[in-house]
């Protein structure tokens, strides 16, 4: 009997068709909401595409912020292959970012391979911290992990805060942010590298951590698919009772996704901070964490999909930014309008479609085998 | 000439492929006890379910008093006086009895008026009927049986006249099933009338006027309970079933392999679920454990297969201690040679969303075949899988289809084939034709008797009494957590293995 | 001494300002959550309750069209959360994620559109706003040493919603403990199978639930912009809805103990202002982001059962079908 006989939707319907369509509902109220404020969204769409893809210049930043979603969407999306929410991408990008500074304020003195590395593993180790105190109560303290990453996103403000206007302040600047970094802890830029190449390109914030942004999503898609600790996360997030049966420990596996979530949400910080930025900021996150919530449901929680999403994230922040140039009605906001109803459509309204057009396109109902 | 006080008629049913109902007719007199009794799956909830406006029934009438009527919902049926203690109590933990008792019968917009009324009315009905509770405890401090005592007065507070248990008795212990029966008959005596709905045939004979008998989804007989017997019951319940013919040599017993002496078992709510069992199985033997299913067998099971921790007892595989309390245990035991083919495949056996391939190596996914270090070889996993399936005619013979999109027989056929490929010392096996259909079931046991020849030692589970029959060397029956007697096949039948089940002790051999 | 006291009346005054919109916001979670449905949207009605608030107001000059402005969009939003919790059975975190980003970047981007004020909405004028009311005979007792003190200073002298918001809270109390409805609500969080089977509708009960946290989430939003404050500030909530959720499971999702964990997280937020800065005898200078931060560490700790144990209603967040 073939699959289709038995119900089975196909791949194109169920991972093609039926996000697509999530994905466009999302976009047509965002053009309803475009033609309120008195707007033309056509003249919108082709502002934003010209802004994001028209240029070397726009594709840069188009990159550059992918690379940040990428991050963030993995952070929720290896934590829902376990069945768990992690909404702490915020939070565990900043202590990222702390991680990084940590290690550029105090070895500074290292060459800058070292010391380069020594930051991202700052940032994946202090994000990480972050996100195993939810872990560990969620697996042994029964603490729900959605409330308690809220909690930690707000105390991970408060202790940046903290540090940036007491311990770590930048003596001589009235703003929030630390002593800059020194050259050696800089990532290259993706103009620097191309020039050495001889491909001229023009000066973007685009850095090196777009490379390791997609290394983690390869990452994220060898540990899921194509080794026994993924199979052992995707076996507790579908059916936590067979994984019981299989000797599977729940709690272990609730740790160790929320700890991996943590170190993606804090590499994020590669970034913005080692990549553009060259000091610790207040703030730096700017949303990214709640971005990655859109990306991972529309990606699906496949490294695929979140590389995806993430890049259309990218031509809609980027876009957005030229956007706010030529339609000053349109300000970043729109984006943000775009992302929440994202958030709804192929998120909590995911199903809305998916049995109603498979009944008009293969005229039967969808049916689950006994 | 009695009056009806239920008549339903022509009742049809079906959940997608499952015809739970057909072409029902139950007529139940005004006054009286009427049992409700068939196997598990016989269709006996549906029923009730449809009367009390859980379900909608396809076709069919149903009247009550002589009024045709059309019960689409609990409050149509409550509006016509049916009243329903569910067999998992519909009650809200953090309530008191008696707001328990007023949720949906509140008489007005604010409580205090309707909680007074709830209040002397629960002490009138407790003196009438016997049904005394404390009205101000929450509910989550009751025993069972106060529990139910509180389910059956919200039916009567509601002015029920006919009132349904379903399988009132499964979590009582026998004083308290004493109890519960003084009560019945007080309220039929009352003139109100009660249908009990369960498969336990002492009690249909203990407290009921009348017995209905359900069989796959049919109604096979109305007989008057005096003039019956447990033992004709029995067979209307079973039927007169296709034997199953498994050719089977004489057992070859070796060394004894699984040793359970002393083991109790409680459940989350420190309900007693296994008490005082000893057993042992040998290897090239095949010990069966029949039972009217809830009466101990899951939790025997998932105790020796290391998923739940016993109370106390002991249990040596091999000789060697089983701590199923510990971290890990079941991890082990698979590696000393103890495979588990569970009751329940959905909950236990497979994960719906995987592949065929990635089911098949369910709690052996660490094993070196699968993989090198941390990874798995998903070539090597799908050939693993194809090899499996036509070991044991899986259909279709698709490694990378969704394990939900298999049939039961064939999903069964994965978890067999996974759990009997690893050549175990001990299998044990729950249900393993539960679903299952004919063609696959004559396959299965064949395997199962084929792992017995090759001397290994088989724990076999099942509600089913004819698989019990065909395939043991040795039958234990459990009933209420105790073993109540054990047979050989040859020396035993259905009639004395179901008196065994509903608790008759031995009789004088 | 005397510093310390004046120094205590203006904190405790203002906390009775800000714990209002927490615990308007804290009854209207109670509300939803008691009856199954979990909602971290808080943060998210109050913002576009707030917006529409300073939008009417400034329409049509009177705050309590602001405020039925606010209730309704704030119905609105949380009929959308209802719809896709209940009917849709989705996911209830998603679906309060994706209403606090909407809001956020909705407000913003009609602010901008209609006022041009960079999200703003314009200053408003007093009448157009809750004014002050200072209860009888509070400037008679004004200069009796502290009862006198305590009434005129922070018992008198609110704004209309903030006793309404006050009064809110036994009203609660009764609805939950002395109502049909709030006996039926407290049933279906925490058994709706109980409940269906009683012959009540699971889905009414439901939707009725979150109408009426919408209808407090938009009191506590227009709160906000013209009580408060003169006008729509571009993500003035700033946390608040969160606050009020760590309040909700602090208050064990109780009425009369929410009253306590907002005011307890008011007065935490309205010291730490006047902290800001000042250098304590013996202990030196206290960051204010630890205080501010206390409401989240107290609310991780309770929920890791480490003082006492927070226990949700039983079904919050699942979805309700038929089937068992």
């Amino acid at each position: 009997m073939s699959a289709q006989a038995r119900g089975e939707l196909p791949l194109w319907y169920s991972a093609g068709l039926v996000p697509v369509l999530n994905v466009a509902c999302a976009f047509l109220v965002a053009g309803l909401v475009v033609l309120a404020i008195g707007a033309s969204p056509i003249d919108a769409v082709r502002i934003l595409l010209r802004g994001a893809l028209g240029s070397p210049y726009g594709i840069g930043y188009t990159l550059y912020y992918a690379t940040t979603f990428i991050f963030t969407g993995l952070a929720v999306a290896i934590a829902f292959h376990a069945g768990h929410f992690n909404i702490g991408g915020e939070g565990q990008s900043l202590l990222g970012g702390l991680g990084i500074a940590l290690v550029v304020l105090n070895l500074a003195f290292l060459p800058s391979p070292l010391l380069i590395l020594l930051t991202i593993a700052g940032a994946a180790l202090l994000g990480a911290a972050w996100a195993f105190i939810p872990g560990w109560l969620q697996a042994y303290r029964g603490s729900h992990v959605v409330i308690t990453t809220i909690m930690f996103n707000f105390l991970a403000f408060g202790l940046l805060g903290y540090l940036l206007v007491g311990p770590m302040k930048r003596p001589d600047s009235m703003s929030l942010e630390t002593l800059p970094f020194v050259e050696g802890a800089r990532l290259f830029r993706a103009d620097e590298i191309l020039g050495w190449m001889g491909i001229a390109m023009p000066r973007t914030p685009l850095n090196l951590s777009f490379a390791l942004a997609l290394l983690c999503a390869l990452f994220t898609w060898v540990l899921v698919w194509r080794t026994r600790l993924g199979y052992e996360i995707r076996t507790v997030g579908a059916n936590p009772t067979a994984a019981h049966y299989a000797g599977i420990s729940s709690k272990r596996i609730t740790v160790i996704v929320m700890l991996m979530g943590g170190a993606f949400a804090g590499m994020m910080a590669t970034n913005e901070i080692l990549g553009v930025q060259q000091r610790l900021i207040a703030d730096f996150t700017a949303g990214a964490g709640f971005v990655g919530i859109a990306v991972a449901l529309m990606g699906r929680g496949h490294p695929v999909g979140i590389v995806l999403a993430s890049l259309l994230f990218g031509v809609l922040y980027q876009g957005g930014a030229e956007l706010a140039f030529d339609m000053p009605l349109m300000t970043k906001d729109m984006i943000i309008v775009i992302q929440g109803l994202v958030i709804l459509f192929a998120g909590a309204l995911e199903n809305m479609f998916r049995e109603r057009i498979a009944g008009w396109i293969f005229r039967k109902p969808v049916e689950v085998a006994p | 000439m009695t009056v009806s006080a239920v008549v339903m008629s022509g009742i049809d049913k079906r959940f997608g492929a499952v015809h739970a109902n057909k072409s029902v007719d139950l007529d139940v007199a005004k006054g009286s006890i009427h049992g409700l009794i068939g196997e598990n799956g016989a269709g006996k909830s549906t029923l009730m379910s449809i009367l009390f406006g859980f379900y909608a029934a396809d076709s069919g009438t149903i009247t009550v008093d002589g009024k045709a009527v059309s019960i689409r919902s609990s409050a149509d049926a409550i509006s016509h006086g049916i009243g329903m203690v569910h067999q998992h109590f519909m009650l809200v933990d953090t309530f008191t009895v008696v707001e328990n008792v007023m949720l949906g019968a509140e008489g007005g917009a604010l409580t205090a008026r309707g909680e007074a009324l709830t209040r002397a009315r629960l002490k009138e009905l407790g003196k009438t009927y016997g049904l005394e509770v404390p009205l101000d405890t929450l509910v989550s401090e009751l025993t069972v049986g106060e529990l139910q005592r509180v389910e059956i007065l919200k039916a009567l507070v509601r002015d029920a006249r006919v009132l349904i248990l379903d399988e009132p008795t499964a979590v009582l212990t026998p004083t308290e099933v004493e109890q519960l029966f003084v009560m019945l008959r007080r309220l039929r005596d009352e003139g109100k009338t009660v249908i009990i709905v369960t498969h336990k045939l002492k009690e249909i004979m203990a407290v009921t006027d009348r017995v209905s008998v359900m069989r796959r989804g049919e109604m096979v007989a109305h007989l008057d309970t005096a003039a019956t017997s447990p033992e004709a019951l029995a067979e209307a319940m079973v039927g007169r079933r296709v034997v199953l013919r498994v050719d089977k040599g004489p057992a070859k017993p070796g060394a004894t392999i699984l040793t359970v002496r002393g083991l109790t078992v409680k459940d989350e709510k420190g309900v007693t679920r296994v008490n005082d069992v000893s057993l042992s199985v040998r290897a090239g033997e095949i010990v069966g454990i029949a039972g009217v299913s809830g009466n101990g067998q899951s939790e025997l099971l998932e105790v020796l297969a290391g998923l739940r921790a016993p109370l106390k007892g002991e249990i040596l595989l091999e000789g060697r201690p089983v701590e199923s309390a510990a971290k890990n245990e079941s991890k082990r035991l698979r590696k000393m040679g103890l495979r588990h083919v569970p009751e329940d495949r959905h909950r236990l056996g497979l994960v719906k969303e995987f592949s065929a391939s990635e089911s098949a190596i369910l709690g052996c996914h660490d094993e070196a075949g699968y993989g090198s270090g941390p990874f798995l070889d998903a070539a090597a996993i799908r050939r693993d899988c194809e090899v499996k399936m036509s070991a044991f005619d899986v259909r279709p013979a698709n490694p990378d289809l969704k394990t939900a999109l298999f049939s039961g027989g064939n999903q069964q056929k994965i978890v067999l084939a996974r759990e009997i490929e690893r050549d175990p010392i001990l299998l044990l096996v729950g249900q393993p034709t539960r679903g299952v259909d004919i063609g696959a079931i004559e396959f299965i046991h064949k395997r199962l008797i084929e792992l017995r020849d090759r001397g290994k030692a088989i724990l076999l589970v099942s509600v089913e009494l004819d698989e019990i029959m065909a395939l043991s060397d040795r039958i234990l029956v459990m009933c209420a957590g105790e073993i109540t007697g054990e047979r050989t096949p040859e020396r035993t039948d259905e009639r004395d293995l179901g008196l065994l089940m509903a608790g008759v002790r031995e009789r004088a051999a | 001494m005397i510093e310390f006291v004046s120094f205590m009346v203006v904190a405790l005054d203002s906390a009775v300002r800000l714990s209002v919109p927490l615990l308007l916001a804290c009854l209207a979670g109670m509300y939803s959550e008691r009856a199954g449905i979990v909602d971290i949207g808080l943060e998210g009605k109050m913002l576009v309750a707030a917006f529409a608030a300073g939008v009417t107001a400034f329409l049509v000059p009177n705050p309590w069209v602001g405020m039925l402005a606010a209730i309704a969009v704030a119905v609105l939003f949380a009929l959308i959360h209802g719809y896709a919790s209940i009917n849709q059975r989705g996911n209830q975190i998603v679906s309060g994620v994706a209403i606090n980003v909407l809001a956020s970047g909705l407000t913003a981007v009609l602010g901008n559109a209609w006022f041009r004020e960079g999200g703003r909405t314009p200053q408003l004028p007093g009448h157009a706003r809750f004014q002050e009311i200072t209860l009888p005979g509070a400037d008679l007792v004004k200069d009796v040493p502290f009862l006198g003190t305590l009434y005129s200073d922070i018992i008198s002298g609110h704004s209309a919603p903030v006793y309404l918001c006050i009064l809110a809270v036994p009203l609660t109390w009764f609805v939950f403990y002395r109502t049909r409805f709030g006996l039926r609500l407290r049933a279906v969080g925490e058994n709706p199978h109980a409940v269906d089977t009683a012959g009540i509708s699971v889905m009414k009960m439901r939707y009725g639930a979150v109408i009426i946290c919408g209808i407090l989430c938009g009191m506590a939003g227009a709160y906000l912009a013209i009580g408060q404050s003169a006008g729509f500030n571009n993500d003035m909530t700033a946390g608040k809805g969160f606050i009020a959720l760590a309040a909700l499971i602090f208050a064990k999702w109780r009425p009369v103990p929410a009253l306590g964990a907002c005011f307890l997280f008011g007065l935490l937020d309205a010291v730490a202002i006047r902290l800001q800065g000042v250098a304590l005898p013996m202990i030196g200078q206290v960051p204010v982001q630890a205080i501010q931060s206390l409401p989240y560490i107290l609310t991780v700790i309770l929920l890791a059962g480490f003082i006492g144990k927070a226990i949700p209603p039983r079904a919050a967040g699942m979805p309700y079908s038929k089937d068992r």
